[in-house]
């Protein structure tokens, strides 16, 4: 009896085992996708070349603020008049990195997705996005001309998404704990022990650009000419700006609502923010400002990606119509504090708004480092060398941190 | 004397101190759950039952709560079939794997949280190609809630003994007639033990729960989780939390009494 | 009594059966469908994760390479930072361990000792009540007590203490605050076996109450306290949530693994890292088996 109960054991074990290795995990790829010299080329997904009948719900992956429903802010809410156009009962789910937006649209349970360029070249790369029929999209031809076929949003002439604003991201700061007031990135990276302990940053291996960012501006004899393109000495630099800054981080936030408290409470009293996080706090009584400091600043230009495996796809293209008509273009715009990519907001949101965040403003777009997937190819196009690639960066934020 | 009364002393006012603590946090969740203020500033601005009304009022907490139930009522059925199974399998017979079958009842719970999540998400995902969703849910927590009710069994049949099944053997009855009449009777308590804890864990766990929900599934943990920062939606949470507390001291006080002694109500040993 | 006892019955009116009869495979039936389940749902799922962890990742596309390769344990070897984090892990772990096992020793030894049968009930509901109260909303109090200006600041003022802020010192309290009741169920369970009668020859042969406990009590308590502990490390060497919300910018295991499994998409490399907690895991576990402990659970 003992015999048989121990062969039934290990006949299990075996039978696990084989199952396991026959199984195991999919989704493989022979080679990896990563782009070579001139571009990848991307796995072949049919574009939708018609509109459908609606399927009566969607899965949005948005970035917090893009998709309000009313439930922040009974105010705020411009997917309740999607919902009510097109009956597609909306289902937004946040996220708070590009990362998670990408490990999340792979589970292939979401239809549509913000996706910044950091995210946007690698989901088109492992064809988790089907290319875009910008004909479908009801004002296409409104948005911004710059915005379109840009490198992180195309590939070879094809669009894969509809452009949905873009921005900075700024410095932010507790008025009554920090002054005089901060005018430059330096606040945070070699002057952050004067705030000890009170610094924040954003919880993500592409702000490693941020510290390449202002080497670039502060130390040039590093060569930095791209702050996505680091070779091994230019990523080490920045490592180590990033390892002194760790000292006095009080926090990493990725969850925008965290960095709000923290900011409430006092917990953080200067760091790297998006708009919507100073507005947010701003409306919590905490007292606050964002600036967009002298050296510049990464930020994002956002498309919306319809999923490679989407169940909704027709209210998928409702939705990305839907957002990108210039009254819901207007009030994202105003709440999250971007520029819209229909120009057409400008209208709406009056003059001064469209002013302050340059929505028309080409040569002020392209002085933006937007987040971008770093590869081993320097995108600054230096050929004499390789550049660090986001694994790279990945492993550096771990060891960053500590 | 056990114990001397200058020890007493000192053991009652430790005990008092660590209630107090345990409590505190407790308490403050209470009060905020009151609280004008939304981020909780301390001390508390004003007091108010506006959060209250719109927690009763709020359909996302109430949805989640359903499912939640659900969730556990059906993980602690299957546990508690699959656990007693366990517990009597194991009781008489010694044999080699025997250690090995223990060890393997309480891995699912020894093991972090994390670890479990990942497989089983590993598992259904990618080598059972299943959706994530309420089966996944119900069949990860089941895995982890079998111990506590093996546990709780265990303990009562060793009490128990088998002499009275065998004289029920000796008077004709089979073995599913033996079980029904008078084993089951004698589980009961156990398995009521048993089943309310393994009921608790499911209930709270959050950690497995998140690899193995899906999108479309919430539980209440879960919803906590996604509205614990929201400034809007914070007190809610709060408020939720508050009355999970006060409810629990039903059931908790009700396996106490069912169960005879203090403490094989509420946790495995005899 | 042996089995063939009841083989006897079943001859004399006819109500034969196989299981009736054979003990052996009434044992395996039973444990069929238990061991099916943990064998299918669990042990699969951990072997299957191991095996990814064997594989590698294509990082622009996070797609899993099919390929044989030991680098993700090399990694794991070699770069200093997961050590560390490793170890401060299992620090972290053990501490939260010692302040559990500290603090819930007096309060089980008062409830199974010295408390009225009344006061006893009353102080177990009290212990396993805060269990129901969601662990997220007692990490996120415990948030709110830490920050700046939150409770500890304003009960420390009059004596000049400030709290400690978000970190290691507050997470480990947090955690040790969390699975208290973990620590006090088993122990105080462990207590209540000691026979009185034991206080008593103690006391006869001249033993003061705190010799008595140091010396006859705790030994007989010592598998009760183990089996408490499998709780508490485990659950402090997996934890992430409670690290994310009160541990500042201070990172675990568990954070290092969730990151790489939700936001770097890199579930080989996870999986490397989640063999560590698994093999701490059961080295502990071998260790307290032989305690006695299991028994205690």
């Amino acid at each position: 009896m003992t015999t048989r109960i121990r062969s039934i054991g290990a006949l299990m074990g075996v039978a696990a085992l084989a199952l396991v290795a026959g199984c195991g995990t999919q989704g493989a790829s022979s080679s990896g996708n990563s782009p070579q010299a001139g571009g990848f080329t991307p796995p072949a997904i049919p574009m939708q070349q018609s509109m459908g009948k609606t399927e009566g719900s969607v899965n949005i992956l948005a970035w917090p603020g893009y998709a309000e429903d009313g439930s922040n802010d009974p105010k705020v809410d411009w997917v309740t008049p999607f919902e009510q156009q097109t009956g597609c009962q909306a289902n937004v789910k946040y996220f708070g990195t590009s990362d998670e937006a990408v490990s999340l649209l792979k589970t292939g349970n979401y239809d549509v997705v913000s996706a910044s360029g950091d995210a946007s070249l690698r989901l088109i790369a492992s064809g988790d996005v089907a290319p875009v029929n910008t004909s479908l999209i009801k004002d296409y031809n409104q948005i911004e001309p710059f915005l379109k076929d840009k490198a992180w949003n195309s590939v070879n002439g094809q669009m894969y998404g509809v452009p949905h604003g873009w921005g900075a991201n700024l410095l932010m700061y507790r008025t009554d704990q920090v002054s005089p007031a901060p005018t430059s990135w330096g606040a945070v990276f070699d002057q952050s022990s004067s705030y000890k302990g009170k610094v924040t940053a954003y919880d993500s291996p592409i702000y490693i650009a941020d510290a390449a960012l202002y080497l670039m501006k502060t130390q040039p004899d590093l060569g930095i000419k791209n702050p996505y393109a680091l070779d091994q000495t230019q990523l080490d630099a920045a490592v180590s700006l990033l390892k002194n800054q760790r000292t006095n981080i009080s926090e990493y936030w990725s969850d925008y609502l965290k960095e709000v408290s923290a900011f409430k409470s006092g917990d953080s009293v200067i760091g790297t923010t998006w708009k919507v996080i100073q507005q947010v706090a701003a409306s919590e009584k905490a007292p606050v400002k964002a600036i967009l400091p002298t050296e510049g600043a990464t930020g994002w230009s956002d498309t919306w990606m319809i999923s490679a495996k989407a169940q909704h796809p027709n209210c998928a293209y409702a939705w990305m119509s839907y957002i990108t008509e210039p009254k819901p273009q207007s009030e994202v715009a105003q709440y999250f504090g971007e520029a819209p990519a229909n120009g057409q907001a400008c209208k709406l949101t009056g003059a001064a708004f469209c002013k302050a965040y340059h929505t028309t403003d080409q040569a002020f777009a392209n002085k933006i480092w937007y987040w971008t997937t770093p590869i081993s190819q320097c995108l600054d196009g230096r050929t004499n060398t390789t550049c660090t690639n986001y694994g790279d960066w990945t492993q550096a934020w771990t060891e960053i941190k500590g | 004397m056990i114990i001397s009364p200058r020890l007493k002393a000192v053991l009652q006012v430790l005990t008092t101190l660590v209630v107090v603590v345990v409590y505190v946090p407790l308490l403050l969740v209470m009060v905020n759950s009151f609280n004008v203020d939304r981020t909780f500033g301390w001390p508390p601005r004003g007091l108010t039952f506006h959060w209250w009304n719109v927690a009763f009022h709020s359909s996302g907490a109430r949805h989640a709560l359903l499912v939640s139930l659900e969730v556990a009522s059906l993980a602690t059925l299957i546990s508690l079939v699959l656990g007693t199974c366990g517990a009597l399998a194991l009781r008489r017979t010694r044999f080699f794997g025997r250690n090995t079958v223990s060890l393997l009842i309480i891995l699912p719970i020894a093991l972090p949280g994390i670890v479990t999540g990942i497989a089983l998400n590993n598992a259904f995902r990618t080598m059972l190609g299943l959706q994530l969703g309420f089966l996944t849910v119900v069949v990860a927590h089941a895995t982890f809630c079998i111990v506590t009710v093996f546990n709780n069994v265990q303990a009562r049949v060793q009490r128990i003994g088998t002499s009275l099944e065998q004289a029920s053997a000796d008077l004709g009855a089979g073995p599913l007639r033996t079980f029904a009449l008078v084993t089951f009777p004698m589980l009961r308590s156990a398995l009521l033990a048993g089943g309310l804890l393994s009921f608790g864990l499911s209930f709270d766990e959050i950690v497995v729960t998140t690899f193995t929900a899906g999108s479309q599934t919430q539980t209440l943990p879960i919803w906590i989780f996604q509205n614990l920062f929201r400034p809007n939606q914070a007190p809610v949470v709060n408020v939720v939390a508050a009355v999970l507390v006060l409810v629990s001291a039903v059931p908790i006080y009700l396996a106490q009494r069912l169960s005879g002694d203090t403490v094989s109500g509420v946790t495995a040993t005899p | 009594m042996s089995p063939t006892d009841a083989t006897a019955a079943p001859a004399r009116t006819g109500r034969g059966s196989i299981l009736a009869r054979s003990s052996g495979l009434r044992t395996g039936l039973l444990l069929l469908p238990p061991m099916l389940w943990l064998g299918v749902a669990y042990l699969a799922a951990l072997a299957a994760l191991f095996v990814t962890s064997l594989w590698g990742q294509d990082d622009f596309t996070g797609a899993i390479v099919r390929v044989w390769t030991l680098h993700n344990y090399q990694d794991l070897v070699h770069i200093p930072v997961y050590r560390t984090i490793a170890f401060r892990t299992i620090g972290i772990a053990a501490l939260v361990t010692v302040v559990d096992a500290v603090v819930a020793f007096p309060i089980a030894l008062f409830m199974a000792k010295v408390a009225s049968p009344r006061v006893r009930r009353l102080l177990v509901i009290a212990v396993l009540m805060p269990l129901w109260a969601s662990y997220l909303v007692k990490a996120y109090a415990w948030r709110g007590m830490f920050s700046e200006g939150g409770l500890i600041d304003w009960a420390g003022k009059p004596f000049g203490l400030h709290s400690p802020g978000y970190g290691l010192v507050a997470t480990t309290i947090t955690l040790a605050y969390l699975w208290l009741p973990y620590m006090i169920l088993p122990i105080f369970a462990g207590l209540e076996r000691v026979p009185n009668s034991l206080f008593e020859a103690s006391g006869d042969l001249g033993a003061g109450a705190l010799t008595t406990i140091r010396r006859v009590v705790l030994p007989m308590a010592f598998p009760a306290v183990v089996a408490g502990s499998i709780f508490t490390f485990s659950l402090s060497l997996g934890d992430y949530i409670a690290v994310q919300i009160v541990g500042g910018a201070s990172q675990l295991l568990g954070n290092v693994v969730y990151a790489n499994v939700g936001s770097a998409n890199n579930l080989p490399f996870a999986s490397a890292l989640a063999t560590v907690p698994v093999v701490v895991m059961l080295v502990y576990l071998a260790a307290a088996r032989r305690t006695g402990a299991l028994d205690n659970l």
